[in-house]
């Protein structure tokens, strides 16, 4: 494999590099960074003027959906949703079918991922903190994390017990892995279908309040601060929670937290379509938390944008909207929500969503910095920021088309992804 | 001038000259209804489906009786929505309804939402006869009837809805067609029933009964589930009964009668206590004879014409 | 509006009611037996003309009421414009009375066959009579009015207005050209 990309905006926040120059990888290594290139013969260029190349980006809150429920994803319509969406890597969520508990279901899934455009996106399996994902005895954690799981969640549900998520914590802490938390005290949320507040009141719909996820959150924070160990928020959606993880950061504790494009940018007045693809968990909020959100991802409290990518079949969805399974597909529209929403609005540089995007996620699991310099391995996400175009769901590559995103205008779009020698475009 | 949709499925957003509308409508069929034949030939040759995935008695017979009434066909479906949620699903079961060639569909149904899902899915007329605790739109219209026959007008008077706010479609539907009907609307209830920022609807909240009698009205009295006891609402029947029931004693304390309706069934002597219910301020018997007629109207107001 | 003629002008409209109230009379022997029946809209309004007519010859109370037909409209189906109801308004049982129902004007006579159907409904009148100030022909169904104010010859293409002083300001019979407003 021989690519030259010629007259590209290269970002590289690790050493704070931006300026326009030639790339050229061959068999995956970036062979030469500099100006004016010539291209040697039969080689594939690409003329990048005005479009940006980043550290390849990941999604590190993704549901492939395999084993078990491959009619909604597969690992290889997940893989090639995240190619299309400019995902050279994700991190895949254990609550499938049977759960990712076992460390010969961790090392199947990243077996079955290099089967996929040569391996182009890396699977990172988060195994399961519980048995079964049940909450009453850990998960074999030191053997999930040799056979390469990168992190511990029970996503899907939390975990519940304080004294679980302490042991959980603790153990995890041994292999330098973080505990991901879905934050709900599901007392408070039990048969919810919607944010509690103004909206589900009019629309009579059982409601979850989101002091659910602040007394989680606050909760794990205690433990963090009593164990030492290193705790992740995923999906976090509440004004209340974030203001926790600003104060936790302040006093120094290892916490961080993720946030979905759908919760900077829809509120709770979008179910009042009745739109199964507005039903997700954590719902969405009121315009102040989504305001919480976005000054969250301004002052650096919030790390991470990840999209909790959660594909159901159009017959899952096209259901009542209390018996609909919650969760929307994120990997082919987050980019273009985040580029349009935070970057356009000037909430984040281009290199802060480049951070949020691909360095601090990488961090928080812990995986090999990119570093975009001669003689690295390429691993890159291209940007066009000033792309138009409309979501279309027709043309996911993902199994499912459950975004409440369809027909929404955006600006600026991953155009393309170059990742263990293989290169994806989708422009 | 027809109703601004070809389906009743809530009255949030209903004009005002639509309920009005139903109303005046309904007083032709009050008057059908006190004939030797109580039956006109107006939705003749007309199918409707009294889809009912949650029982109630009364909501369908009254519903059935008012179809039948208008000499329409009528096809009753009655399942609990669970054993339906176990193999169909409501797309499924609209569309083989529909394709029974069905003009319009009354729907019963536990989720919030239910009756717009059935509008987009089938081309049908669609009523809400109650989707979960969101709407049940003909019960607050016949409230509203009942009201403006007992006073002569609708504007400018004082209703309050007691009891379990949060989970009543009845309460929520009363608020927004009184509230355009110019009535000042208020809630009373324990704050664990009372559904967060209701404020916000433009009424007024009370935690204590005596409060409200004070400025009202009417009272329109919920029903408690009694299931509700389940779950850490309130402490018991007896204390909701001593602070928030309704008895001839609270009532006295008022300075003008105060008119009361409840849309049944009745917990005699829990949320109302049966001397007040059989009383001559009581209109509860009232209402299901209006009940009819308000069916009537509304099938009569989306069923014909084009 | 363009008025082709005008067919009964004021004056001529109250000597056609004077008429009508001596033939209903003569013809029912006197007033005992019989109630009055309007048709909405304009029906109404001349039933209660009659009535006061009527009353005038006989010094005597007439029970009156007025039919709104709509519920028995055969055109509900198709019909894109929805009729407003207006309510059936009988405060008298008509079984074993002589109804008198009267309308403005007689045409396919589908109206008729509403309004009889409907007061079959309200119970068993001894008799049905029609009267119609205007019979303009036409006829769809086997109806005949038993008491005409006038026959007015006409086209598919006219249109017989009946104006009446409580409705419309005035009152009149005038053709005018169908589909004018």
């Amino acid at each position: 494999m021989r690519i030259l990309l010629k007259n590209a905006r290269v970002i590289d926040p690790s050493y704070g590099k931006d300026s326009i120059v030639d790339l050229l990888i061959v068999d995956g290594v970036i062979e030469k960074l500099g100006s004016n290139i010539s291209a040697p013969k039969d080689i594939e260029t690409y003329d990048l003027t005005s479009n940006i190349v980043a550290p390849g980006f990941i999604d590190m809150h993704v549901h492939l959906r395999e084993p078990g429920f491959e009619y909604k994803e597969t690992i290889e319509s997940g893989c090639l949703a995240a190619a299309a969406g400019g995902f050279t890597a994700v991190g895949c969520m254990p609550n499938t079918n049977p759960p990712i508990d076992d460390a010969g279901i961790v090392r199947s899934i990243i077996e079955r991922s290099k089967n996929v455009i040569g391996g182009i996106v890396d699977v990172y399996p988060i195994a399961a903190v519980t048995k079964g994902r049940e909450g009453k005895e850990l998960a074999p954690m030191m053997e999930l994390a040799e056979a390469g799981a990168v992190g511990f969640t029970d996503d899907g549900a939390p975990v519940e017990h304080a004294e679980m998520m302490r042991r959980a914590l603790e153990y995890a802490s041994m292999m330098n892995k973080p505990v991901i938390q879905h934050a709900e005290e599901v007392s408070l949320t039990r048969g919810g279908v919607m944010n509690e507040g103004f909206v589900s009141t009019t629309l009579g719909m059982p409601p979850m309040p989101p002091v659910a996820e602040d007394l989680i959150v606050a909760r794990d924070i205690h433990l963090v601060e009593y164990t030492k160990a290193q705790y992740h928020v995923a999906h976090i959606s509440t004004a209340g929670a974030v203001e926790l993880v600003r104060a936790a950061k302040f006093r120094g504790l290892p916490v961080t937290c993720e946030v979905t494009p759908h919760h900077f940018v829809l509120t709770d007045e979008a179910v009042r379509s009745f739109d199964t693809n507005t039903k997700m968990n954590p719902p969405l909020r009121s315009n102040d938390d989504v305001d919480a959100m976005k000054e969250g991802l301004r002052d650096g409290t919030i790390d991470v944008i990840a999209t909790d990518h959660a594909p159901h079949s159009f017959d899952d969805k096209e259901v009542e909207f209390a018996y609909a399974p919650f969760g929307i597909v994120g990997l082919e529209t987050a980019v273009g929500l985040a580029m349009t929403e935070l970057v356009e609005t000037k909430i984040l540089s281009i290199i802060n969503l480049i951070e949020k995007f691909s360095v601090n996620p990488r961090k928080i699991l812990h995986l090999p910095a990119i570093r975009i310099e001669k003689g690295e391995k390429a691993n890159l996400t291209i940007l066009d920021p000033s792309l138009d175009w409309t979501v279309d769901t027709r043309q996911f590559k993902s199994k499912s088309k459950n975004s409440p995103f369809d027909g929404r205008r955006l600006r600026g779009k991953a155009v393309g992804i170059i990742n263990n020698g293989v290169a994806y475009f989708s422009k | 001038m027809p109703l601004a949709s070809r389906h009743l499925l809530g009255l949030e957003g209903m004009s005002k000259n639509d309920i009005q509308l139903i109303l005046d409508t309904a007083t032709s069929f009050r008057e059908v209804l006190e004939r030797p034949i109580k039956k006109v030939p107006t939705l003749q040759g007309k199918t409707i489906v009294n889809l009912f995935f949650e029982s109630s008695t009364r909501t369908r017979t009254s519903f059935e009786l008012a179809e039948r009434r208008l000499s329409a066909d009528v096809v009753n479906f009655s399942a609990e929505s669970s054993s339906v949620r176990k193999g169909e699903t409501l797309k499924d079961t609209a569309r083989n309804i529909e394709m029974m060639k069905i003009d319009m569909v009354v729907m019963r149904h536990a989720a919030a939402g239910a009756a717009h899902f059935l509008s987009n899915v089938i081309g049908a007329n669609i009523i809400n006869a109650g989707d979960g605790a969101h709407e049940h739109p003909t019960q607050a219209l016949l409230d509203m009837y009942t009201i403006r026959e007992k006073f002569g007008k609708l504007e400018g008077l004082n209703v309050c809805i007691i009891g379990d706010i949060a989970h009543s479609r009845v309460a929520l539907s009363n608020i927004y067609g009184l509230k355009t009907m110019g009535v000042t609307v208020s809630v009373c209830g324990p704050k664990t029933l009372i559904p967060k920022e209701i404020e916000r609807l433009g009424v007024d909240v009370f935690y204590r009964v005596e409060d409200a009698i004070k400025v009202v009205d009417v009272l329109n009295v919920l029903r408690i589930q009694l299931e509700r006891q389940n779950r850490p609402y309130f402490p018991s029947l007896r204390e909701y009964r001593q602070y928030f029931g309704i008895t001839r004693e609270r009532l006295d304390k008022a300075e003008r009668p105060i008119t009361i309706l409840h849309p049944g069934p009745v917990n005699r002597d829990v949320e109302l206590s049966a001397d007040v219910a059989d009383s001559e301020h009581s209109l509860i018997l009232q209402q299901v004879l209006n009940g009819v007629a308000v069916r009537m109207a509304v099938l009569y107001l989306l069923g014909t014409g084009k | 509006m363009v008025i082709k003629s005008r067919v009964i002008d004021a004056s001529g409209f109250e000597r056609t009611l004077t008429r009508l109230a001596h033939e209903i009379l003569e013809r029912n022997k006197g007033a005992e037996t019989i109630a009055l029946v309007g048709i909405r809209t304009r029906g109404e309004y001349l039933a209660k003309r009659l009535a006061a007519k009527l009353q005038e010859i006989e010094k005597k109370e007439l029970r009156v009421g007025f039919l709104d037909i709509t519920l028995y409209r055969d055109d509900l189906r198709d019909n894109p414009s929805q009729p407003i109801l207006k309510g059936t308004d009988i405060a008298f049982d008509v079984t074993d009375k002589n109804i008198i129902l009267i309308d403005d004007v007689l045409y396919t006579g589908r109206t008729v066959r509403a309004a009889l159907d409907e007061l079959v409904d309200l119970g068993r009148p001894a008799s049905i009579q029609l009267a119609v100030l205007v019979d303009r022909g036409h006829r769809e169904l086997p109806i005949k009015a038993d008491f005409v104010g006038k026959n007015i010859p006409t086209s598919i293409g006219e249109e017989v207005r009946v104006l009446i002083t409580e409705v419309d300001g005035e009152d009149a019979v005038i053709v005018v050209e169908r589909g004018a407003n």
